[in-house]
C-alpha cells in the first residue's frame, strides 16, 4: 500500500518538474495576448532562452546570470516580434511561426556549436551552478512527509513561476496598468482615446512575455535536462503553452493549475501500469492537445466574455485606420 | 507639443502599380539576401559560395530540379488551400493536419483496399484524401460558425491531434507485421502515381499536373464564381455579407470543406507520389510553411505557386549546403527566419509611408 502511494508522490512530483516550462511560456503568452497580439513564436522563444542560459551557464557558472540571460534572450526574440507586428504592422500569426523557425535554428546551431567545441566533447556545467538551479534542500521542510517533497523541495525557478503568477494575476485585475492592458488587448482604439499609449504597452508586455517564455527554456536546458544539451530540447511544449493559455482562460492563477494538469498528462503514461490501462503512448501524447479544443470549445459555447480572448487579438493596430 | 510629436509619422499608401510593387518585393527579397550574407560572414563563410551552391543545388541538373519539383507540389497545394481559408480572413493554420488527415485517408485504401486497378484506386484514393482532409477543417469551421469557438487555436491544436494520430497508426494498427522497428508498408505498386514527363526534366509524379490544374480552378473559382465572390465579401465585412443576404455560416462551411480538402489533395499526392509509405513526417511543417507561402503571396494563386516554388529551391538549396559546407541543418532554420523576418518587414513599406513631420505642423 505504501508503494502505491510513494508512486502517487513520485508521479505528483513528477508533474510538477513538468509543469514549470509550460506555466512560464503559458504567462507570457497571456501577458502578450492581452496586449491583443497572438505571438505563436513561443517555442522559438523558449529555444532562446534555453540556449541562452545553456551558454551562459557553461562561460560563468552563475545561476544568476543564466536567469538573466534565458529571460533577456526571450525579450529579445519577442522585441524582434514586436518591431514587426506592431510598428511595422506585419501578419501576427506569421510572424510569430517564423518565430518559431527562426529561434530553433538559432539555439540549435549554437548548442551543436558549443558541444562540437567543448574540450570532453560534450558540455559540463559546473556543479555549484546545478546546485544553484536544481532542486533545494530547505532543511528539515524539505525533511517533513509529503509536503515536503511536494512543497518544499523544488528548483528556484518553480518557486519563481508560480510567484510570477500570483503577481500577474494582481497586476492585470487590481492595478491601474493592467486595466490599461486589458483595454489595449480589447479595444486598441478606445485605449488610444482614452490617452494610453497603445504601442508602448504592446512592446512592453510582449516583451516581459518573451523574457517569461525565455525563463521556460532555461528551466529545460538547466533543469529539465540538467545542464546538458540537446537538438530539439524543448520538443513542442511551447505550443502546449500556446494552449494552455486558452485552457487557463486567460488567467494567470488558472494556468497554474493548467500547466499542473497539463504537466500530469504529460508523465501520467510513465506512472500507470500497462495492467491498469493500456492506452498506447501516441494517445497519451495527443491528450493535452484534445482537451485543450474542449476547452476551447466549452468556453466558447459558455460565451463568457471575460473567459475570451481578448477582443483585438491577432489584429495589428493603426490608429489613422480607426 | 513639439516634443511629444515624432519627427516621422506614417500614412497610407494609395495602392502601388503591379510593377513597382514587384520590384519593391524584389528589394525586400535581396535585402533579405544581404542580411543573411552578413550573417553567413560572421561565422566564417563565404556567402557567395554558399548561395551559388544553394542555386546549384537546386536547380544544377535535372535530378536536382525534379527533387525541388517534387518539394513545391505539396507547399503549392497546401497553399492554395490556405489563401482560401484567409481570403474569407478564418485563419486556418490547421494546414499541417489536413494535409495529414489527407494522406491518411488515402493511404487506407492503398493499404486495406489495394485490389482495384491502379486508375480507380488512384482516384478513390484522391477523393478520399480530399474527404478526410476537409471533414478535418469542417471541424474547426463548424464550431466557428455556431460558437464563434476561435478557429486560429483550434486549427492549430488539431495539427497535433493529427500527428499524434498518425503515430498511433504507426505504432499500432498500421504497423508493418514483422517489421524491425514500428513504421507502417510501403505502398503496393498500384497505389503509386504515375510518372509522366516534365518538360525539360523529366519524369516527375503526376501531381505536377495536378498543381498546374488547381492554379487554373482557383484563379477562376476566385474571380469569376459567384461562390468565390462570396467569400471575398465574407472576408472584407462579414457584417455586409449578411446585410446582403449572404448564408454566411453555409459560405464558411464550404470554403473551409473546400480549402482543408485541397490540402487534404496536397497530402495524398505526397504520400503517393513522393514518400510511396504514410510515415510521421508526411507533413513535415509544409502546412506551417504554405501558411508563410500563403501571405507573402498576398493570397494570390499564381503568387502562391511562384512562391512555394522559391520556398522548394531554398530548401532542396539549403539540403545541399549542408553536405558541401557540413554547415548543420539548423543553419537553413536561420536563414530562412532571416529571409522571412525581411520580406515581413518589408510588406509594410508597400502599404504605408513615412513622412517627414514639417515644422510647425502636427
Amino acid at each position: 500500500m505504501t508503494s502505491l502511494f510513494d508512486q502517487f508522490l513520485a508521479f505528483l512530483y513528477a508533474a510538477v518538474l513538468a509543469a514549470v516550462p509550460l506555466l512560464y511560456g503559458t504567462l507570457g503568452e497571456i501577458l502578450t495576448q492581452k496586449a491583443g497580439n497572438i505571438n505563436l513564436g513561443v517555442e522559438g522563444m523558449m529555444y532562446l532562452g534555453a540556449i541562452a542560459g545553456f551558454a551562459v551557464g557553461y562561460a560563468t557558472s552563475s545561476p544568476a546570470l543564466v536567469l538573466l540571460a534565458g529571460f533577456l534572450a526571450g525579450a529579445l526574440g519577442a522585441l524582434l516580434y514586436a518591431f514587426i507586428t506592431v510598428t511595422l504592422k506585419a501578419n501576427q500569426n506569421v510572424t510569430g511561426l517564423t518565430l518559431t523557425v527562426f529561434g530553433t535554428g538559432v539555439a540549435n546551431f549554437i548548442g551543436e556549436q558549443i558541444k562540437t567545441h567543448a574540450p570532453v566533447g560534450t558540455a559540463f556545467m559546473s556543479e555549484g551552478l546545478k546546485a544553484g538551479l536544481t532542486p533545494l534542500r530547505l532543511g528539515a521542510l524539505s525533511e517533513l512527509p509529503v509536503v515536503g517533497r511536494l512543497l518544499f523541495s523544488h528548483s528556484v525557478l518553480t518557486y519563481l513561476a508560480v510567484l510570477c503568477a500570483i503577481l500577474m494575476g494582481l497586476y492585470l485585475n487590481r492595478s491601474r496598468r493592467g486595466l490599461n492592458l486589458r483595454a489595449v488587448g480589447e479595444n486598441p482604439a478606445a485605449a488610444d482615446a482614452m490617452g494610453v499609449p497603445v504601442a508602448l504597452y504592446k512592446y512592453a508586455h510582449i516583451l516581459v512575455g518573451g523574457g517569461l517564455s525565455g525563463l521556460g527554456g532555461v528551466y529545460i536546458s538547466m533543469v529539465t535536462c540538467l545542464g546538458n544539451w540537446q537538438p530539439n530540447i524543448v520538443a513542442g511544449q511551447g505550443w502546449i503553452a500556446v494552449a494552455l493559455v486558452i485552457f487557463a482562460v486567460w488567467r494567470p492563477l488558472r494556468a497554474v493549475l493548467g500547466s499542473l494538469v497539463f504537466g500530469a498528462l504529460s508523465v501520467l503514461r510513465l506512472y500507470i501500469s500497462k495492467d491498469v490501462v493500456d492506452i498506447p503512448a501516441a494517445i497519451f501524447s495527443m491528450l493535452p492537445f484534445a482537451v485543450t479544443c474542449l476547452v476551447l470549445v466549452i468556453s466558447s459555447i459558455r460565451m463568457k466574455p471575460e473567459h475570451c480572448q481578448p477582443g483585438s487579438c491577432g489584429a495589428n493596430y493603426f490608429r489613422e485606420e480607426r | 507639443m513639439s516634443k511629444s510629436s515624432p519627427a516621422f509619422h506614417i500614412a497610407q499608401r494609395a495602392e502601388l502599380s503591379r510593377g513597382r510593387a514587384a520590384a519593391f518585393r524584389l528589394l525586400a527579397v535581396l535585402f533579405a539576401l544581404g542580411a543573411g550574407a552578413l550573417f553567413l560572414l560572421a561565422l566564417g563563410y563565404q556567402p557567395l559560395a554558399v548561395y551559388g551552391t544553394m542555386i546549384s543545388g537546386a536547380l544544377g541538373s535535372p535530378g536536382m530540379q525534379k527533387e525541388t519539383l517534387k518539394l513545391t507540389i505539396p507547399l503549392a497545394l497546401a497553399s492554395f488551400g490556405v489563401l482560401l481559408a484567409f481570403k474569407m480572413r478564418f485563419w486556418n493554420i490547421g494546414a499541417e493536419g489536413q494535409i495529414i488527415m489527407g494522406a491518411v485517408g488515402a493511404s487506407y485504401f492503398a493499404y486495406f483496399q489495394n485490389g482495384l486497378p491502379q486508375w480507380a484506386l488512384l482516384i478513390l484514393m484522391a477523393v478520399f484524401g480530399i474527404l478526410v482532409g476537409g471533414l478535418w477543417g469542417l471541424i474547426p469551421a463548424w464550431f466557428k460558425t455556431r460558437f464563434g469557438t476561435n478557429e486560429t487555436l483550434f486549427t492549430l491544436m488539431l495539427n497535433y491531434i493529427a500527428l499524434y494520430f498518425v503515430t498511433f497508426l504507426r505504432e499500432g494498427p498500421w504497423r508493418e507485421a514483422g517489421g524491425g522497428f514500428a513504421a507502417m508498408p510501403r505502398f503496393p505498386r498500384q497505389a503509386r502515381l504515375p510518372e509522366v514527363p516534365f518538360p525539360f526534366v523529366g519524369n516527375l509524379h503526376i501531381g505536377w499536373i495536378v498543381m498546374l490544374i488547381m492554379v487554373a480552378l482557383l484563379f477562376v473559382y476566385l474571380k469569376y464564381t459567384k461562390q468565390g465572390y462570396e467569400l471575398t465579401v465574407v472576408g472584407e465585412n462579414e457584417r455586409t455579407a449578411r446585410y446582403a443576404g449572404m448564408p454566411v455560416s453555409k459560405i464558411v462551411l464550404r470554403t473551409l470543406f473546400i480549402s482543408a480538402g485541397i490540402c487534404g489533395l496536397a497530402g495524398m499526392l505526397q504520400v503517393s507520389g513522393s514518400d510511396r509509405q504514410l510515415t510521421d513526417g508526411i507533413g513535415g511543417g509544409r502546412g506551417f510553411q504554405a501558411v508563410s507561402v500563403a501571405w507573402l503571396a498576398r493570397l494570390s494563386p499564381i503568387g502562391a505557386l511562384a512562391v512555394s516554388f522559391l520556398f522548394a529551391v531554398m530548401q532542396k538549396g539549403f539540403s545541399m549546403m549542408q553536405t558541401e559546407y557540413r554547415i548543420p541543418a539548423s543553419m537553413s532554420d536561420i536563414l530562412q527566419g532571416i529571409i522571412l523576418f525581411c520580406v515581413l518587414g518589408a510588406e509594410f513599406f508597400l502599404s504605408y509611408r513615412l513622412m517627414r513631420r514639417r515644422e510647425g505642423l502636427a
